[in-house]
């Protein structure tokens, strides 16, 4: 019996001239994220993608986790394949869902014939199947309003297909069709779910993250490379550009009043971070902010850090509470690896007293005393570049050549 | 480099080392066989167990070999309350044990043990008076460490003993030696102790041996069931290549141990006097401990960016104490220290090895430490 992953496609379907460039997308993220599965073709036909492998070895079980997390799929099933005839659909049933007619007490049959030089109807066939297999099995009853299982019935071009019923997928627009976007990570619960949300409506991911070591460790480090790795599972691929940041923070904390520390240093990351996004043609930044949570993200702190944007900043939890980022974070696997107690830059020099409503005409005086183009460039330049995927992370150099760095 | 983390763990002396390796090269046979192979492994294991015992002044089978000091620590305190359970049900010791002491105490805490935590005094050390006042008829067990981790206080364990006996306390006392051995004269008699734990890898001999000293008498429960190696008391074969460098290291420490002491006197008051002249600002937090270990505060300085700052200088310090990572010390809290000073303490920890130009290091370092926070 051979068995393949029916993969349903979501609003992808609704687009128009655009739809095959899309689908064809989603089907080459799925033959390389699948790659380590063993050998399989991705075939995409009546918006639904099927993986049918091509030997025995290929690890099915996986490969349905794998798929769960592959954005632009809305739901997803493990499907028997068999001859399109009623007694074909029974004995494939009977067998491949045995031990589920056997567990249950009720049951319905749905069926759908998109091959209409089908003999039968949807109906009839669900009536025929529904029949034979209440016979087979002692301890079923039909029950077409709540049962306890449905089996699926799908009479398609080349083969029929048979299945229960099919779990959600990760949803949204497949990576990277709606271009690439910068998320600023700092290693809290916030940044990798922000990351998610908007990777999940086809963008791809840059990442920035600023590092201030001695301030911050090591440790903090390797905990952003390993949130963006859970991440990248859902994602594919992350570059990742690690922006030094202890110049900038002793700089200002020199230079600056204490008060206005927090939101002086939010506007070095936007401009740095605009900065990296331009260099690799990134259109919007990513931030993991959410109104009101800290102070820097009041909304007059927002507007000081928007008024340098030169691009669009997303900020999907913006209107979310915390219990909802949880949530979220827990879902995507990177809440255990965000609570890990490192400090990391957004606490280096905290202000006893945190100015909540700056005046941009307040900050831009006090930023007039460093040399902003000069301490922005730096960091821009020296920043490391890495390759985060699912399997691990690798340096990939620096986002410029090391010349005229000190 | 230079390294000041000798409380966490030392640097193993050459002569241990080759004897470590001579048991793993030569005397690889299991000292329960009863071949030669056997017998010699056998004979070095007692070796060892000599040099152990002398250097605490006890008989050699008042010895049992164990992983470490929380092996010999958990050992301790099961057999003390099994063996004191018609005394009592209650427990005295220090809120500045280290974890191996405090968490099986709180353990049975959790089963309904009714137990009193001592507060140190601004030293950081312990009184008698504090235990007398904790002293009851039902008391099963005091177990005090003789030199604390983080601070270096010495607390007065024999004349605890002396006032356990005063009173006619019938409770157990048990004693983690594991930072004392070497740095404060050790003697079980005179100590009065019941047990007293010790561990290797602290006097400059591999990791994953220790001791634990058991009184003559006094009936110690096992908590590894087996094969009965260590008089069924520590069932398990025993590891050989650290015990005889254990061996080894006892040794030396004990054949040391006045010339040691002078040195490490000498390289604190250095330290303290560099400290003084080029970092004003710090100080020590703790007077009266052993010179082995400092605790120094430099204002405003987060310690876990100093340790770091000085890391990438090659010189290797605590934030407190290298075992509760991410945590605030216990410890520096129970002292009554504020929490920006905690925040901002190194445990600085010396051994014999270090030179003066060690320390030269470690105060340039602080010093830019220092400078770094508090440029203006």
């Amino acid at each position: 019996m051979q068995e393949v992953i029916l993969c349903k496609l979501g609003e992808l379907v609704l687009k128009g001239l655009n739809r095959q460039k899309f689908e064809d997308r989603l089907k080459n993220e799925l033959a390389a994220r699948l790659a380590s599965c063993g050998a399989c073709v991705v075939e995409s036909r009546q918006s639904t993608m099927y993986i049918v492998p091509q030997d025995a070895a290929f690890d099915l079980a996986r490969a349905e986790e794998l798929c769960g997390r592959v954005f632009g799929i809305v739901a997803l099933c493990r499907a028997a394949v068999c001859e399109k005839s009623v007694e074909a659909i029974v004995a494939t049933a009977c067998d491949y869902l045995k031990d589920r007619l056997g567990a249950v007490r009720s049951f319905k049959v749905e069926a759908k014939r998109s091959d209409k030089k089908f003999p039968l109807t949807s109906i009839q066939i669900a009536q025929e199947v529904g029949g034979l297999l209440n016979d087979a099995f002692a301890n079923l009853h039909a029950d077409m309003h709540a049962p306890e299982l449905t089996v699926h019935v799908e009479i398609r071009e080349t083969a029929a297909y048979v299945h229960a019923d099919a779990v959600p997928g990760a949803g949204g627009l497949p990576r990277g069709i709606n271009g690439r976007a910068t998320l600023l990570i700092s290693g809290g619960i916030d940044s990798p779910v922000a990351g998610w949300l908007m990777a999940r409506r086809g963008l791809e991911l840059h990442a920035v993250h600023f590092f201030s070591y001695p301030y911050t460790s090591e440790e903090a480090k390797e905990k952003v490379l390993t949130l963006l790795r859970i991440l990248s599972e859902w994602t594919g691929p992350i570059t990742l550009h690690i922006a030094p940041f202890t110049d900038i923070q002793e700089e200002i904390r020199d230079h600056c009043p204490e008060e206005l520390f927090t939101i002086i240093m939010r506007r070095f990351m936007m401009r740095v971070s605009q900065r990296i996004a331009q260099t690799v043609h990134s259109s919007a930044l990513i931030t993991g902010e959410s109104l009101g949570q800290v102070a820097s993200q009041t909304l007059p702190a927002l507007v000081a850090t928007d008024d340098l944007a030169v691009m669009p900043v997303f900020r999907p939890l913006i209107g979310l509470d915390k219990s909802d980022i949880i949530a979220f974070a827990r879902r995507i696997g990177t809440f255990d690896t965000s609570i890990l107690p490192y400090e990391d830059c957004c606490t280096v020099f905290t202000p006893r007293h945190p100015v909540l409503k700056p005046r941009i005409d307040q900050v831009e005086q006090a930023e007039r005393k460093l040399n902003l183009e000069e301490l922005v460039e730096a960091s821009v330049r020296s920043a490391e570049r890495w390759t985060v995927r699912p399997d691990g992370a690798s340096r990939t150099g620096r986002d410029v050549p090391m010349e005229g760095i000190r | 480099m230079h390294y000041f983390d000798n409380a966490a763990t030392t640097r193993v002396y050459p002569e241990a080392s080759l004897r470590a390796a001579h048991a793993m090269n030569t005397l690889y046979g299991n000292p329960s066989s009863l071949h030669k192979a056997g017998r010699e492994a056998a004979a070095e294991l007692a070796r060892a167990r000599r040099a152990v015992a002398a250097a605490i002044g006890a008989a050699d089978g008042e010895v049992v070999f164990t992983s470490g000091g929380t092996e010999g620590d958990n050992q301790a305190i099961q057999s003390a309350v099994f063996a004191a359970r018609r005394v009592g049900r209650h427990l005295i010791t220090t809120a500045v044990e280290h974890p191996a002491v405090l968490e099986p105490i709180r353990a049975f805490q959790a089963k309904d043990f009714d137990v009193t935590f001592l507060k140190p005094e601004k030293d950081g050390a312990v009184t008698v008076e504090a235990l007398e006042a904790a002293l009851r008829d039902d008391t099963a067990l005091v177990s005090v460490m003789l030199v604390n981790n983080e601070t270096g206080a010495v607390n007065p364990v024999a004349a605890m003993r002396e006032a356990m006996t005063r009173r006619g306390s019938r409770a157990v006392l048990h004693c983690d030696a594991v930072q004392g051995l070497f740095k404060v004269p050790i003697n079980v008699h005179a100590l009065g102790v019941d047990m007293l734990t010790v561990s290797a890898h602290k006097i400059h001999a591999p990791k994953g041996a220790g001791a634990l000293y058991i009184r003559q008498g006094f009936r110690a429960i096992p908590i590894l069931l087996g094969g009965g190696q260590e008089r069924t008391l520590r069932s398990g074969t025993e590891n050989l290549p650290s015990i005889a460098g254990f061996g080894v290291a006892a040794h030396l420490g004990r054949e040391r141990f006045a010339e040691t002491a002078r040195r490490m006197l000498e390289l604190r008051r250095y330290f303290d006097a560099r400290l003084a002249a080029d970092v004003p600002e710090a100080h020590v937090n703790f007077a009266g401990g052993v010179p082995h270990i400092a605790s120094v505060c430099l204002p405003g300085c987060r310690s876990e960016v100093v340790l770091r700052i000085l890391s990438d200088r090659d010189v290797y310090v605590s934030a407190g104490s290298a075992c509760a990572k991410g945590k605030r010390s216990h410890v520096l809290t129970v002292c009554g220290l504020p929490s920006d000073v905690i925040d901002c303490t190194i445990r600085v920890s010396f051994s014999e090895m270090n030179e003066e130009a060690d320390i030269d290091a470690l105060v340039s370092g602080l010093a830019a430490a220092y400078a770094r926070f508090h440029r203006t």
